[in-house]
């Protein structure tokens, strides 16, 4: 093996799934391969049917690879069953055993896994002191409100100290509030514990906040995998860059090309820098996308230029939807001062200013 | 809570409807109650209050034997359905998704409830016939086989309705959890099953006690049961001991019946 084997908590290797026979199959995965480190918040986003969730599955065994190993510190796992696999899941309905109270169902795991009586009885405690619901021990969970059904299907599942946790949209079923007091209880419940977290998700937000490392599905494939800051700020594809956050595309020219950047020419006729996605040739054109808070409107000069043609107002900042002359929208996001915006106009002729590191080179 | 629009008692003729529904169904049962303490030989002329058809009953040896017949019978046909029907449902439902012959099975399994009664009954008494001659054996176990073909579907619908509202994602957490497909049964399928098997047994069990038809072609002499033994009597004299004996037979319905919906609730 070339790297390390004992540094990948999980190691997905050219996995496919498909699903159907015949003229219906449908490829769920499409020869997927990705290394999850060892104590690392990871999580799978995309649009729904991207193949997130079956990729979940198939790490916890709920579902077996059409192709392709998933190697568990180092081991192939891909084939056994469920109850063999060190990996446990908190499912996106919590799958909370009805007929048990919340401690039974925090102790059912390590009564499976045949533990003595203290131990289980020490370690519900503990799981019930870390998501701070030790009153509610002998609490049926239809007693429970869903925010504390939520705690008991982490704790539960948190119990038998896996390898590797697995969640299933665990936080789409709470309203707002609670959504972002589980978010941060989530980060301090991973760094507590130790434990490698994959989470899925098809909140971008979510993803950004809570992620060491992120990778970008879309119709069976990873697109991206990298930091929250390499996806938001150096998307390597149109649907990355436009999937996470609001982007603002741009056609040019490659003037030049050496070490990771560009120099491209708009269609306005400026060159512009740009960065280029890791070990990536361009050809003679390219789409640029520039993030709206990258850019600055100006009265005159700018890379580009247009008409202003709506101004939106957000509390914290202000969107300016320019046309520009060269055709297609362009967004601008400034934020806003106590002082008052610049007297910028619907009709407006105005400039779009692209900052220094602000244009990424799109692969496709 | 939101008024229904649709109201049902508003309708032209509800209560006439409701009246004569109610009126068929129950005034036979109660005329039936009534003159079981009549005080006459008579069914349908009444003498008097008294007891004496409900004493001649539990003094007759043939009721009495007929009645623990009816109940072996009903029990070992019941548990032994009920077990059929609860792999057969689990079977049916815990499928991934569904595939071509599962409907076929359905019916299979459902076949007691649309190949008319009287035929099942005839086919019996020919193979069994032919099986008793084989072995020589004549024992109650023909009518608990027979009895235990025909309940099956009886337990298999709650059951299989059981498990369809039953949310799988709890077994798929048992076995996450490191719960065996063994001990994923025991801890969590079969506990929250437990109210649909209850309801499967009992349904079987009320199903075989009243059945005359197949137990009438598959009985060997001597075998009578309860239905059966009252059926024999309708040749002869009828005496109020039969509705005695029916009324015993209601009330021991009601009980189960009872028994059942508050044990079910108390798990629900």
């Amino acid at each position: 093996m070339p790297d390390k084997p004992d540094r990948n908590a999980i190691e997905v290797r050219g996995v496919s799934k498909i699903f159907g026979t015949g003229d219906s199959q449908v490829a769920a995965l499409d020869d997927v391969s990705v290394s999850i480190r060892e104590n690392e918040f990871f999580t799978l986003l995309g649009p729904s049917g991207c193949g997130k969730t079956t990729l979940l599955r198939l790490i916890a065994g709920f579902d077996f690879p059409t192709d392709g190993q998933i190697l568990l510190h180092g081991d192939d796992i891909a084939l056994l069953p469920p109850y063999k696999r060190p990996v446990n899941t908190v499912f996106q309905s919590y799958a909370l055993f009805p007929h048990m109270t919340v401690g039974q169902n925090i102790a059912f795991g390590l009564e499976m896994l045949g533990k003595p009586k203290a131990e289980i009885a020490a370690r519900v405690a503990a799981m019930l002191k870390l998501v701070k619901m030790e009153a509610l021990r002998d609490r049926r969970t239809s007693q429970i409100s869903g925010g504390q059904q939520q705690r008991v299907a982490l704790a539960r599942a948190l119990a038998p100290q896996p390898k590797v946790l697995l969640l299933d949209e665990p936080l789409s079923a709470l309203d707002y509030k609670l959504r972002k007091e589980m978010q941060i209880e989530l980060k301090r419940l991973q760094h507590e514990t130790g434990i490698t977290f994959i989470f899925v998700t098809h909140d971008q937000e979510e993803a950004l906040t809570m992620s060491d490392r992120i990778a970008v599905m879309s119709s069976g494939k990873i697109l991206q995998v990298g930091s929250p800051r390499d996806i938001y700020d150096r998307p390597a594809e149109r649907f990355v860059a436009d999937f996470i956050g609001e982007s603002n595309f741009l056609e040019a020219a490659v003037v030049a090309s050496a070490n990771g950047r560009a120099t491209v020419r708009l269609a306005s006729g400026t060159e512009l820098a740009a960065a280029l996605p890791e070990g990536f040739q361009p050809k003679d054109r390219v789409t640029v996308v520039v993030r709206p808070e990258q850019a600055r409107l100006v009265r005159e000069g700018g890379a580009a230029s247009g008409v202003l043609e709506n101004v939106v107002y957000f509390g914290t900042d202000t969107h300016f939807h320019v046309h520009l002359d060269a055709g297609g929208p362009f967004i601008v996001r400034q934020q806003n001062t106590r002082s008052g915006d610049a007297g910028y106009a619907p009709g407006d002729r105005v400039g779009v200013a692209i900052g220094e590191d602000a244009a990424q080179v799109l692969k496709d | 809570m939101a008024r229904p629009r649709f109201e049902v008692r508003a309708q032209t003729g509800f209560t006439v409807m409701a009246v004569l529904t109610f009126g068929l169904l129950y005034l036979p049962i109660m005329t039936l109650v009534v003159y079981a303490f009549n005080d006459n030989d008579s069914i349908a002329i009444w003498k008097g209050f008294s007891l004496r058809w409900f004493r001649s009953a539990w003094n007759n040896q043939l009721v009495v034997e007929a009645s623990i017949r009816s109940f072996q019978i009903a029990a070992a046909a019941a548990v032994l359905a009920t077990v059929a029907a609860t792999m057969a449902a689990l079977a049916t439902t815990r499928v991934t998704r569904p595939y071509r012959g599962l409907t076929f099975k359905y019916a299979f399994i459902n076949q007691p409830l649309m190949v008319p009664e009287i035929v099942t009954a005839v086919a019996l008494l020919i193979f069994f016939s032919r099986i008793k001659m084989w072995t020589g054996y004549t024992g109650l176990g023909y009518l608990i086989v027979a009895h235990t073909a025909f309940c099956i579907p009886f337990a298999y619908l709650p059951i299989r309705a059981r498990l369809e509202s039953m949310d799988l994602s709890l077994e798929t957490a048992a076995a996450d959890l490191y719960a065996t497909p063994w001990n994923t049964f025991r801890r969590v399928t079969l506990p929250l099953l437990w109210p649909g098997i209850l309801a499967g047994l009992m349904l079987a069990f009320v199903i075989s006690l009243d059945d005359v038809v197949i137990t009438e072609f598959v009985k060997s002499g001597g075998q009578d049961t309860l239905p059966t033994y009252m059926l024999g009597q309708f040749r002869r004299i009828v005496t109020p001991e039969i509705n005695a004996i029916s009324t015993v037979f209601l009330l021991l319905s009601i009980a189960i019946v009872t028994i059942f919906f508050f044990v079910s609730r108390k798990r629900a």
